[in-house]
């Protein structure tokens, strides 16, 4: 059971890590904050790639994986992308003072 | 399946090039996870947010890689992931290029019912493809398929509630009558136990009907939870749902035994509930009420007036766009107040001409910002940004509130309970206590709105009824464009000496 309770250890860890890490935010930057970990939780594309990989050629698994994999990277790569649009207008702004 | 990071550390390799080869994917998740850390971090500050973004980036891109080395993919299996690569990817890509900064919010809902979906779908393959229904529930197998229960309930409402939301906000899905009764509660409830019944039953046999029962009886609750909500409160409840779409991934890296996973979604889930506090505080309302409230005032949006509303205004005075445009012409110190009103008419490039052509008048301008004006927190910050509005001329509420008594007009663009001055003074106000604009300290304020209508506070503005102020009813593109003219016709900006 160590490898569970390593596992809820991680979690309990990462939850706190996020609390401190996103306490201070000026407004300003929420919404390309939530854009951002939005992006972020898109990170379950890890998930997806391990179904795939572990599928052992089982069709109904690759396709259920696949279909995953597509679902999360359009989070991850649509997050990001519109996450940069957003801070490019801030950068612009601050470049020119 | 969670395995043990120590345990399953490479044994000691024939060679050193071996071993470092076999460690490789442990460093970059542990490099990963830093980045993603740091990259968190860095976003929460104007200089660094967009390095932030690109190192949570290339984080991820770590972990793709990482993961590609430590699994020996079969040539199926990398045609797969390429198809699911091209597809997801570019249609990302080609939607996160196009849609335009005022659509931000239901873009934002959009991807995150994606993500939602996709740790679902993960839960769902490894129950019905990877569980033996007839395995001893020892341990290990006990949290796996707890873990996929969990996935399948949050991720199956992280779904079907962020689509919801953005059918809401793109005005596809109105708020029907029977959801602002108790009916709902019942409905919800009801789905809720059925979700439960599923949840509980899942563990004996994965691959059965209490799967189904559970995907099922999740996505309909997360309609019926986001369907009563209004419009204006639905950037609560993205950002609430962007905290789920992170438990979900949490819950997943639990399925599938990765500790990056959770480790992540984790901080996702604590960023989201974070934010989503922060919301709420700032427009005076509960997490409870807004979740289970209803939608409040006449209808769901705010921006719609209800007539009945008006006969609660006794000493309106209105005006038209060319007395305020006179009074424009004479002021030293003009502050905008953009608001909800402004993002949906989409006037902000024109309120930016505006004040252009106020500046080149020789007027001091500057925006006052609400931290929840816009659709979502910061919103309006982006919305202007994108009008190339200059950054320090866009001034937070803590920095523009000492600056109004010395502000000679303040025009308010489509905002309402955010400047009510009841939430000062009067304690029987619903708004009490809510931190707002002391635009009534201005010498002259005028506040462009389409009709007397509430805002989603669904109360009267007693800034409405001062001597000080005045209504100019409208479109707040339409009125901001008569204001443009009516200067023009004045000569503002062309003769620098004509000032007043």
């Amino acid at each position: 059971m160590s490898s569970l309770s390593q596992a809820l250890w991680v979690l309990l860890l990462g939850s706190l890590l996020g609390l401190e890490l996103i306490g201070k935010v000026p407004p300003t930057l929420h919404t390309p904050l939530m854009s951002g970990a939005n992006a972020i939780s898109g990170i379950t594309v890890l998930a997806s790639l391990t179904l795939i990989a572990q599928a052992h050629g089982q069709p109904a698994l690759l396709l259920l994986g696949g279909a995953s994999l597509a679902f999360a990277l359009f989070n991850v790569v649509g997050g990001f992308v519109v996450t940069d649009r957003m801070l490019a207008m801030f950068a612009r702004k601050s470049d020119r003072r | 399946m969670c395995p043990t990071l120590l345990a399953s550390l490479p044994q000691p390799a024939a060679s050193p090039l071996a071993a470092v080869l076999a460690a490789m994917p442990y460093a970059l998740d542990l490099l990963a996870v830093l980045l993603l850390a740091l990259g968190l971090k860095g976003l929460s500050k104007v200089r660094s947010a967009r390095s932030a973004n690109g190192l949570a980036a290339l984080a991820m891109a770590l972990a793709v890689v990482g993961l590609l080395i430590e699994q020996q993919l079969s040539p199926t299996a990398w045609l797969w992931i390429a198809g699911g690569t091209a597809i997801g990817g570019c249609a990302g890509l080609l939607l996160a290029r196009r849609v335009p900064m005022t659509a931000m919010p239901e873009t934002v809902a959009l991807f995150n019912g994606c993500g939602g979906m996709a740790s679902l779908l993960v839960a769902v393959a490894v129950a019905l493809f990877q569980s033996a229904p007839d395995a001893a529930l020892s341990g290990a197998v006990l949290v796996e398929r707890i873990s996929i229960v969990i996935s399948v309930f949050v991720g199956a409402i992280t779904f079907s509630g962020s689509i919801v939301a953005m059918g809401k906000l793109q005005g596809w899905i109105d708020t029907p009558g029977w959801t602002q009764s108790q009916v709902r509660h019942a409905v919800n409830i009801a789905l809720a136990v059925a979700a439960l019944v599923g949840g509980l039953a899942l563990p004996a046999d994965p691959a059965g009907a209490a799967l189904w029962l559970l995907v099922v009886a999740s996505s309909v609750l997360g309609i019926g939870v986001t369907l009563p909500i209004g419009g204006a409160d639905m950037p609560v409840v993205i950002s609430l749902l962007n905290s789920y779409s992170g438990v979900a991934a949490a819950a997943a890296g639990f399925v599938v035994g990765s500790q990056l996973l959770i480790v992540a979604g984790a901080m996702v889930g604590a960023a989201g509930l974070i934010l989503t506090q922060v919301m709420c505080t700032a427009m005076n309302r509960s997490l409870v009420s807004v979740l289970f409230g209803g939608a409040l005032g006449a209808s769901a949006g705010g921006h719609v007036g209800g007539g009945g509303d008006e006969a609660g205004y006794t000493r309106i005075t209105s005006c038209s766009a060319e007395e305020c445009a006179m009074a424009l012409e004479t002021a030293e110190r003009v502050v905008f107040v953009p608001g909800y009103g402004l993002a949906v008419a989409q006037a902000q490039h024109t309120l930016r001409e505006l004040s252009k052509l106020l500046e080149a008048n020789g007027t001091e301008v500057s925006y006052a910002i609400h931290p929840v004006a816009g659709r979502m927190p910061g919103h309006m910050n982006v919305l202007l940004a994108e009008a190339d509005v200059p950054y320090e001329q866009l001034l937070e509420m803590d920095a523009i509130n000492p600056e109004f008594p010395r502000t000679d007009v303040v025009i308010v663009l489509g905002a309402n309970d955010v400047v009510n001055p009841d939430a000062k003074s009067d304690p029987s106000s619903p708004l009490f206590g809510m931190p707002v604009l002391e635009v009534d300290q201005a010498r002259q304020v005028f506040v462009v709105k389409r009709s007397l209508g509430a805002g989603y506070a669904g109360i009267k503005n007693a800034l409405f009824e001062l001597p000080q102020t005045a209504m100019v009813f409208g479109d707040a593109k339409a009125v901001l464009a008569g204001l443009l003219s009516e200067l023009r016709e004045l000569g503002v900006g062309k003769k620098p000496a004509s000032v007043g």
